[in-house]
């Protein structure tokens, strides 16, 4: 898993019908000074995050897990975990 | 998942037999506010996209999730048509 903050969402209303009803967001995968890691990313929401949270979020078709049984929906990125503290000891 | 813009179609008579009577288009990643980054690639079309539409894409395993495209040779499909992204300005770089 990584830790990333959400930026933002974005809107698709036409999409694979697996989609229907699952938030997607905007990611900014952090460094651990919080600083800006890499592209930002779209990944689905399983956990009820919003925009400004610190996440971590799974890659790979691991990030579809959270949505079995019912969908199935095509994805490679989701957000798992709102994060309440995080330092580096 | 990425965002991309579709900059172009794939014509190709020669290919694997499950990716017969799939759309392939080329699309290059763009960033959040749509400015064009890194490489192209070929992408197989599950939502009907066309040239210049900003798509959300899926790589990798999770690409032959999409509509139809179970146990299909793909590592990229696109399964949205991106209408709007919106971005705390507060949040991420600039």
């Amino acid at each position: 898993m990584q830790i990333a903050r959400v930026i933002g969402d974005v809107v698709a209303t036409r999409k694979d019908a697996q989609l229907n009803g699952i938030k997607l967001m905007l990611l900014q995968p952090l460094t651990p000074a919080r600083e800006p890691a890499g592209r930002p990313l779209v990944a689905v929401d399983a956990v009820g995050a919003g925009v400004g949270e610190e996440v971590f979020f799974v890659r790979g078709k691991e990030a579809s897990f959270p949505f079995y049984p019912g969908a199935e929906p095509p994805v490679d990125a989701g957000i798992v975990g709102i994060i309440d503290h995080w330092d580096l000891g | 998942m990425l965002l991309a813009k579709i900059v172009g179609t794939v014509v190709a008579t020669r290919k694997d037999p499950r990716l017969v009577s799939n759309k392939l288009l080329v699309a290059r990643p763009v960033d959040p506010r749509g400015k064009a980054e890194g490489g192209y690639l070929v992408a197989v079309d599950t939502v009907d996209a066309g040239v210049g539409e900003t798509v959300l894409i899926v790589s990798g395993s999770s690409a032959r999730m999409a509509s139809g495209m179970k146990d299909c040779p793909v590592d990229a499909a696109i399964v949205g048509i991106i209408d709007a992204v919106e971005i705390d300005e507060s949040e991420g770089k600039s």
